[in-house]
Formats: structure tokens, C-alpha cells, sequence
């Protein structure tokens, strides 16, 4: 029996030996985490303001709604802007229900085997090929074969094809995310599998849906190698048409008019490469940003 | 599998030997099934389920009486949840389940090659054992299944009729637009039993209604099932023998011991199962001594 009152022995609960090794190692490791954090950064942050000096003298109205030339200072965007909008409208109404479409099969309704599980393997594989390559096989198939020519859908569908995996990918994950018991109670209730799909799963899925289009269209955006080997290279001075027609039209987008003038000699075109980088960055980082609103707005209905 | 033991350590020829020369676990189905009076509701006979090959049920029979409320009891494990899914073919959505046996509900084999799941899960409704509202408004969670079948008549008042029965619309009424995941437990479970009552189904199965659920939300739902009994069969898993003296009339018993998994052990009605078990594990059950 212990004595009432008895006063108990002091315990030491500083820190000493394996804890204090631990905890120091433990307090080093945060800086050295930020510290990778910001190497990530402030290259980042370098990088644009360096660009951003060279480029925002060139910056103006004129340069957004300029045709390209020969000209350093009368050199504008307007058709590579043009060309982008219009190529990845396309590109988005080519990828996305196929995509989506993909998705839905490989969750709600394949059996859930072997074959499908090598599928999925393959899908994760084919969004790490270089985007080169399938500029190679839009060359082939969508320029030669099908003799689209280095038009718009013909660089909308390379595109399409190139942002297929990794929205497939995405929409798989989102629809993931569905709660079963809710596709039990919708079922239970004489709903079929597509009623199923239709009113509960997409609705569920759809903000993270939407956040993998939008970061898919942001990639596609930037991209230069796969539609220079499409050869959408060239000089464009005309609006592409508002028709099917136009849609056989040749086109250039930002990112191939930003590498046109980079690799000139003229200081003037490198400035207007750095005005046009600038516009493209606003417009992905914009993407980005709409991509979390869209989702957050999604999520909290 | 179980190798009794010896007062010499066996070898393991030995133990091979034994088992070898022990014969393979015949199952005898149980003679302490009643028959139901009455009009049936379900038939099942002989009916065994694997899960990618491991057996969940072995062999049950038994007879479920229309417009009554019947319990499924027994400890985890036993397959009381696997046994009401197979009422209404929901254990199909599962890969890998195999089916053997006969379910017959109201003289149709549910599991005719001609019978679609769908038809029978419009006729036979179920409730969850965690409330799974639709992220949607009151009202769309109500009119839900009514849509999907092709309801033509008043949306409105089929909410209005179907929330009144699971005794919900006093609390709702003036917010139907809320969302259903906004209210709570029992509430959402309510909706839940409205949304199927809506479809205008024969049965009600559910799978412990109320384990998710206050003291007094589960009172709630139990007078529910009472007063449902009047046009509806309900099919009730519980792990609650309570209530499943409260509330039922019929209460099957179900375990699964060493060598059977999921057997029927006693089937009777509530008040001579919970006074007079046939079966010494039965009563070994009710009293609280394992499970």
C-alpha cells in the first residue's frame, strides 16, 4: 500500500538519447522538405520574371491581334491563338466521351478479369509515351492515310489521341470515388446499370471528371513536338473558317508560333517569344485555376 | 478442419492418414423448420452460395410468410446478410458468387434463366444497413425509383403518400429540397424505407436496419416494420435478438460452425423460438452464452 500523500519520484521528461536523435532528425527533415519545395519555386519564379522582362514591352494590343511577319514589331498572335482555341474545341469533343465513355465500361460494366486488368496496365502505360510519338502516328494515319493533311482535325484528333490515357485514367479514378452503397441503393430500387450510371455514378463523378479535362486541355495547350511533326509549321496569316470546311484548313497554335520565334536570330522575335510565352502561361495557369473551381463548385452541390 | 487430439503427438503421416479417413461433412438440412401458416411470400430450398469458392451458405430451406415480418438471426459470419441479398438477387453484383439451389417467390424462380433482376428488384425493395441517401434532395431520393420504372402519375403526392408511410413527412415537409444526406441517422434510414416504399413494392428487405442507429431512432423504425406488416412482407437481418422479439413473427436461426458454414439451424415462429427452442445451440444463442 503506498503512503497517502507520499510525494512520488520526479520523472525527467526532457528529451535524451534515441528520442533526442529522433527528434532532431525529425526537425532537420522539415527544413530539408522545404527546401525542395522552394529549389521547385524559385527556379520557377526565376524563369518568369526573367521572361517576363524581355517579353512585356512587346505585350500589347497589337500583338494579340497581329497576324504573324516577317516583321519583328508588326509580328502577332492572333492566328496561333485562333488556331489553339480551335484545335483543342476539337480536341476536347474528340477525347472526352471516348474517354469518359472508356471509363465507364471499364468500372460499371466489364467483368473484372485478366484481360481487363492488362487493359488498364496498358492505359497507364500509353500516358507516359513522349508525345512525339504520337505526333508519328497522327503524321501517319490522320495526315497520310486519311489524307487529312496538316489541318486542324488533324492535329485535334492527334491531340485527342494524345490526352485519351490520361483522361481515361482520371475519369476511372473519379468514378472510383462513387460510394458502392450507392450504386446498391439505386439498383436495389429496379434501376438498371446504365439508369444507374447515368444518375448517380457521372453526377458523383463528374467534378473529378472535369478537373482531369481541364488539366488534360491545359497539357494539351502547351504542346509543340507532337503537332510539328504533324507539320503544323508553317505561316498562317487568315482567321481559320467557322465551317467543316475550315476544319481541313492548316492551322498553328502558341506553342509552335513561341518555338518559331525562338530559334531566330533577331533579339525583336525572341522578345515577341517571350510576349507569347506569357500569354500561353496565363492561359494554362488559368485552366489550372478554373479546374479547382470547377471542382470545388462541383463538390459542394 | 480439426484434428482431434491425441494423448501421443502425431506424425505427420498420421495426420494425413486421418484426415484421409475422415469422411466428408454430410449435411443434413435441419428438421427444426416450421412451415409458415398462411399465404407464402418466398420459397427457398437447398440453396447453397460460394464466394469465389468459399462457401457462404449450405443448403437452406425455409418458407417466408406474405405480410408477415420475419427475422433472420444469428452471430457474424453466419450468413444471414448472404441469404437475404440472394431474395432479391443482389449478391449477382458480386463477382465471382456462385448460386446453387431454388428461390421461389411467389411461385416464380427468381433465378429462372428468363427472370431479369431488375423486375425483381423493383417488386422486392431493400434497406441497408448504413443509410445510403442519394446526394440529392429529399424529393428526388423519394422519386427516384418511381422514375427510373416509368411512374406516370402524381410525383408529388406518390412523395408525399411514401414519406407519410415511413413516418417521416412531419419532419421533412417544409424542406424537401434539403438534401437527404443533410438529416440525420434515423431520419436518413426513414428516407431510405420511404424511397423503396415509393417503388410500391410486395417486400421490404432489410439488412439490420438499425445497427447504425440510435436507441430511439431504432424504436422508431421497429414500430415502422410493425405497422408496414399490414400491406407489406419485411424481411429483417438483425443481430439484435431483442429486436427481433419485438418485432417479428417468424425468426430464423442460422450459424456457422467448424465444418458448415451458414447453416439453417431452427426455423419457427418468434414466440416459440424465444420460449421453447428446439435446438440446445438455439438456446445457447437466445441466452447470450456465445455470438
Amino acid at each position: 500500500m503506498a503512503v497517502v500523500g507520499a510525494t512520488p519520484e520526479t520523472v525527467r521528461l526532457r528529451a535524451e538519447g534515441s528520442v533526442a536523435r529522433r527528434q532532431a532528425w525529425s526537425r532537420a527533415s522539415r527544413w530539408i522538405l522545404l527546401g525542395a519545395t522552394l529549389l521547385g519555386l524559385v527556379v520557377l519564379v526565376i524563369l518568369g520574371i526573367d521572361n517576363a522582362i524581355v517579353g512585356i514591352p512587346s505585350l500589347d494590343w497589337d500583338f494579340l491581334s497581329n497576324y504573324p511577319s516577317r516583321f519583328a514589331e508588326r509580328a502577332g498572335i492572333r492566328s496561333s491563338i485562333l488556331g489553339s482555341v480551335w484545335v483543342l474545341v476539337f480536341t476536347v469533343i474528340f477525347a472526352i466521351p471516348v474517354a469518359v465513355g472508356a471509363a465507364v465500361w471499364m468500372e460499371e460494366f466489364a467483368p473484372q478479369n485478366a484481360i481487363l486488368t492488362t487493359v488498364r496496365l496498358n492505359i497507364a502505360n500509353l500516358a507516359g509515351v513522349p508525345s512525339i510519338i504520337y505526333g508519328i502516328l497522327g503524321l501517319a494515319v490522320f495526315v497520310r492515310l486519311m489524307e487529312l493533311g496538316p489541318s486542324i482535325l488533324a492535329g485535334a484528333l492527334t491531340l485527342a489521341l494524345m490526352i485519351l490515357p490520361m483522361t481515361v485514367i482520371t475519369s476511372v479514378e473519379a468514378i472510383n470515388q462513387v460510394a458502392p452503397s450507392i450504386r446498391e441503393g439505386s439498383l436495389a430500387l429496379g434501376a438498371t446499370r446504365w439508369q444507374t450510371v447515368w444518375n448517380h455514378v457521372l453526377p458523383g463523378a463528374m467534378p473529378g471528371i472535369m478537373t482531369g479535362t481541364i488539366l488534360a486541355i491545359a497539357r494539351a495547350a502547351g504542346e509543340t513536338a507532337a503537332l510539328i511533326m504533324i507539320g503544323a509549321f508553317t505561316f498562317i496569316a487568315f482567321d481559320p473558317a467557322i465551317s467543316f470546311a475550315g476544319l481541313l484548313d492548316s492551322f498553328t497554335t502558341l506553342p509552335i508560333q513561341v518555338y518559331n520565334w525562338t530559334i531566330r536570330p533577331q533579339p525583336e522575335f525572341r522578345a515577341n517569344a517571350a510576349a507569347g510565352i506569357i500569354v500561353l502561361m496565363v492561359a494554362v495557369i488559368g485552366l489550372n485555376a478554373l479546374a479547382l473551381v470547377v471542382r470545388d463548385r462541383l463538390r459542394r452541390n | 478442419m480439426s484434428i482431434r487430439v491425441r494423448a501421443t503427438t502425431p506424425t505427420d503421416d498420421q495426420a494425413r492418414e486421418a484426415l484421409r479417413g475422415k469422411p466428408v461433412a454430410e449435411h443434413r438440412p435441419s428438421e427444426n423448420v416450421a412451415k409458415p401458416e398462411g399465404e407464402l411470400a418466398f420459397s427457398v430450398s437447398d440453396l447453397s452460395l460460394w464466394y469465389s469458392g468459399k462457401q457462404a451458405l449450405t443448403k437452406v430451406g425455409l418458407d417466408i410468410a406474405r405480410k408477415q415480418v420475419t427475422a433472420l438471426i444469428g452471430p457474424s459470419g453466419c450468413g444471414k446478410s448472404t441469404l437475404i441479398r440472394c431474395l432479391n438477387r443482389m449478391n449477382d453484383l458480386i463477382p465471382g458468387v456462385t448460386i446453387e439451389g431454388n428461390v421461389s417467390y411467389r411461385n416464380a424462380d427468381i433465378y429462372g434463366s428468363d427472370v431479369d433482376p431488375v423486375e425483381v428488384r423493383r417488386r422486392i425493395g431493400m434497406v441497408f444497413q448504413k443509410p445510403n441517401p442519394f446526394p440529392k434532395s429529399i424529393y428526388d431520393n423519394v422519386a427516384f425509383g418511381a422514375k427510373v420504372n416509368g411512374f406516370r402519375g402524381n410525383l408529388d403526392d406518390l412523395v408525399e403518400s411514401s414519406l407519410k408511410r415511413a413516418a417521416l413527412w412531419d419532419e421533412v415537409k417544409d424542406d424537401l429540397k434539403k438534401s437527404g444526406l443533410a438529416l440525420s441517422g434515423g431520419q436518413q434510414q426513414r428516407l431510405c424505407i420511404a424511397r423503396a416504399l415509393a417503388n410500391n413494392p410486395d417486400v421490404i428487405l432489410m439488412d439490420e436496419p438499425c445497427s447504425a442507429l440510435d436507441p430511439i431512432a431504432t424504436l422508431k423504425i421497429e414500430d415502422l416494420m410493425r405497422e408496414l406488416t399490414t400491406d407489406y412482407t419485411i424481411v429483417v437481418v438483425t443481430h439484435n435478438m431483442q429486436q427481433a422479439a419485438r418485432v417479428s413473427d417468424y425468426t430464423a436461426f442460422m450459424l456457422t460452425d467448424e465444418e458448415i458454414t451458414g447453416q439453417l439451424i431452427e426455423y419457427a415462429p418468434t414466440e416459440t423460438m424465444f420460449t421453447q427452442p428446439a435446438d440446445q445451440r438455439t438456446e445457447d444463442y437466445i441466452s447470450g452464452r456465445f455470438g
